[in-house]
């Protein structure tokens, strides 16, 4: 025996090192047809570590008070060695990070991966997504700028809706009665240190649900059901090495684009940082127009597509908490897009255009031909599952073949 | 082969689903706008700074002269001015620190460019605390600003005797009016009869021509663009070379990839 093996027993006596490696990477098979639309949950995972490292060399400039938090800001853009690079690594990675979850929301859909045997994985997948919409609501108010300021007070501001406590609530949310020092501060605490706890023990349990039950694919196809002589599934392969070097790719396509924006053009045209977060939080002074950044203008448009406050914050969340339902909502038996019906894939292409358009208007200043398309597009986003729920019952599906395409 | 065929129809259907999205939601976003686009507000001239460190070391020259008596830009050091725009310190120190520190002493080479003014006496003189200045051309953008700059007029209901076409009513006197000389605004009758707008007519001349007080505030937006992203050019530069790397790296990491997958059958 050499040295190396016998330092790998001596490990493996006291921690399931070889264990846990073959379980989940050296042995974990995975379906081999694999598409484009399978990268973005390891490029998430890659954008919470590079969030959690650049905002950990953050928080060593940044100071978290009413006075000197925009200054602290531009300090480590100017002063700080690097610090421009870390700040827009994080800035970036904040919008990136929806973009690559929504692809990935977006996969599962098509895919249907939230089906059985994927339920609490879909849920678990949805507790991340809330708690990121936390996480990047809360990371928003930090450089307190304008938009920062303003922003929270809006949003904030629905809790305020709620019949009877409305109000205690916003005053409890607040720790003031506007948005304040006290806000900024319990703010960065939940931003550093609670909600990437809670995200991290949610994403552990996201790959343990995922490897318990193993991944789907394309085609829907569960290739547990057929095995060669030794049990191993024969349209999988492990994840190391196969997977491990085809998402490096993936990595490597997905920083070109990321670090184009980080290097030459790290606003992106004003979606990504604001133009009036470039001023002072000034709570006398409202801005003439504010919006949230665009990961959260859908909803933002629903909410104001409704004709009353209670309603459109109810229809806002509702609108978040449905997609908890999908995994019941969806009653075929037919996981993927590619063998579904033509009524499925009308329904699946109106929800995801009312979900962009909604984005859209959720940017812009409220008109009224704007309030009238989101209004229609928020009837076809909640149309959307009324209408799952009905066709999916009796669907004309296409026969799912037993082997994947590959 | 045997891939490329089963591929090509999703493909087709793919593509003619992703056709149908972009249309329909272009068609969705685009056609309030055109109901709006015959409309309009005030027009911003269109301005692309310089970034020559001459044009940079002019513009920095009046905006110490002439806007730093009120404005500050406390979030950047006359040392950084100094590297950036190509300049010694000691040129710095002699030519282009007006501002004294505590002490009275005049300020040092790495403080920050703090204006000497209070926010009280701002907030006294001008009913509001002129802004910090080191962000503006990223909140208000150069357009705006070269727009603005060359927007002033005279009014004599105004405190200062000036008014703005970009910012009506703007606290802020015409700074640069003994430079430019004074002009007015001219409205024409459009086809409707209503009095529009059609531009100024000098009425005083100041020290610079026409086309020398147009050259003056290129160089002094173009500081401003500068002050408000320091260090855009190390970011360009530095970004060129990550880019590379990065397209390098993705032949490699392709190859690796084939190479490992080559070993895996096709159904």
């Amino acid at each position: 025996m050499s040295k190396a093996s016998d330092l790998m027993s001596w490990i493996d006596e006291r921690i399931p090192l070889t264990n846990t490696w073959d379980k989940h990477v050296g042995k974990y098979y995975a379906p081999k047809n694999f598409n484009f639309w399978y990268y973005f949950g390891s490029l998430a995972l890659l954008v919470l570590v590079l969030q959690i490292v650049t905002g950990i060399f953050l928080t060593m400039n940044y100071k978290a008070d009413g006075e000197l938090a925009f200054k602290s800001v531009e300090y480590i853009m100017r002063d700080v060695n690097w610090g421009w690079l870390i700040r827009y690594m994080h800035s970036t990675g904040a919008s990136m990070f929806f973009v690559v979850v929504y692809l990935h929301m977006m996969r599962g859909i098509m895919y249907g991966s939230y089906k059985k045997p994927r339920e609490l994985l879909w849920i678990f997948g949805m507790l991340i997504y809330l708690v990121l919409m936390a996480e990047a609501f809360m990371g928003y108010l930090l450089p307190w700028g304008q938009m920062s300021f303003w922003g929270a007070q809006v949003i904030i501001s629905l809790f305020g809706a709620i019949p009877f406590v409305g109000d205690a609530i916003t005053l409890w949310l607040r720790g003031d009665y506007v948005v304040a020092d006290a806000t900024l501060n319990r703010f960065f605490a939940l931003h550093v240190i609670a909600m990437p706890l809670v995200l991290i023990g949610l994403v552990f349990a996201h790959i343990v649900a995922l490897h318990e039950v193993g991944s789907n694919n394309p085609d829907g196809v569960d290739i547990k059901k057929v095995k060669d002589a030794n049990g191993k599934p024969l349209d999988g392969i492990p994840f190391h090495p196969y997977y491990s070097v085809k998402d490096l790719v993936g990595v490597v396509v997905f920083f070109i684009v990321f670090f184009a924006i980080v290097f030459f053009a790290p606003e992106m045209g004003g979606y990504f940082l604001e133009h009036a977060n470039y001023i002072p939080a000034d709570p006398l002074k409202t801005p003439e127009h504010i919006a949230p950044v665009w990961y959260f203008t859908p909803f933002y448009a629903i909410l104001r597509a409704m004709p009353d406050k209670l309603l459109g914050v109810i229809a806002m969340f509702t609108a978040i908490a449905v997609l908890f339902f999908l995994p019941w909502i969806d009653r075929s038996p037919v996981r993927s897009i590619r063998y579904r019906s033509v009524q499925y894939k009308i329904i699946l292409i109106a929800f995801v255009i009312a979900f962009i358009v909604l984005g859209y208007y959720g940017m812009q200043p409220v008109t009224p031909a704007g309030t009238w398309i989101s209004r229609l597009c928020s009837l076809i986003y909640f149309g959307f599952f009324v209408a799952l729920w009905f066709i999916s019952r009796d669907e004309k599906t296409k026969p799912v073949p037993e082997r994947v395409n590959y | 082969m045997k891939l490329l065929r089963l591929v090509e129809p999703a493909m087709r259907q793919v593509s003619s689903c992703l056709a149908a999205t972009v249309f329909t939601v272009s068609v969705l976003v685009a056609a309030p706008q055109m109901a709006f686009a015959a409309g309009g507000g005030a027009e911003l001239e269109h301005f692309t700074p310089e970034r020559s460190d001459r044009s940079l070391q002019r513009g920095a020259r009046v905006f110490v002269n002439y806007c730093m008596g009120c404005h500050t830009a406390d979030y950047h050091r006359y040392s950084h001015l100094a590297r950036d725009v190509g300049l010694s310190e000691a040129a710095v120190v002699e030519n282009l620190i007006f501002t004294t520190d505590s002490k009275g002493e005049p300020s040092k080479i790495g403080s920050l460019m703090e204006s000497n003014m209070t926010k009280e006496y701002g907030k006294e003189a001008f009913g509001a605390v002129p802004p910090n200045l080191a962000l503006v051309s990223r909140s208000r953008g150069v357009d705006w600003l070269y727009t603005y700059m060359k927007s002033f007029y005279l009014d004599e209901s105004r405190p200062f005797g000036a008014n703005n076409k970009v910012f009506p009513q703007v606290g802020m006197p015409h700074v640069l009016a003994d430079l430019q000389g004074w002009q007015k605004p001219v409205y024409e009758a459009d086809a409707e009869g209503h009095e529009v707008f059609s531009g100024f007519q000098q009425i005083t001349a100041g020290k610079l021509s026409a086309a020398e007080y147009d050259a003056t505030i290129t160089d002094l937006v173009s500081f401003l663009d500068y002050l408000g992203d320091p260090n855009r050019e190390a970011r360009h530069s530095l970004g060129i070379k990550v880019m590379l790397f990065l397209l390098v790296f993705l032949v490699l990491a392709i190859m690796l990839k084939k190479e490992y997958w080559k070993d895996i059958p096709h159904n």
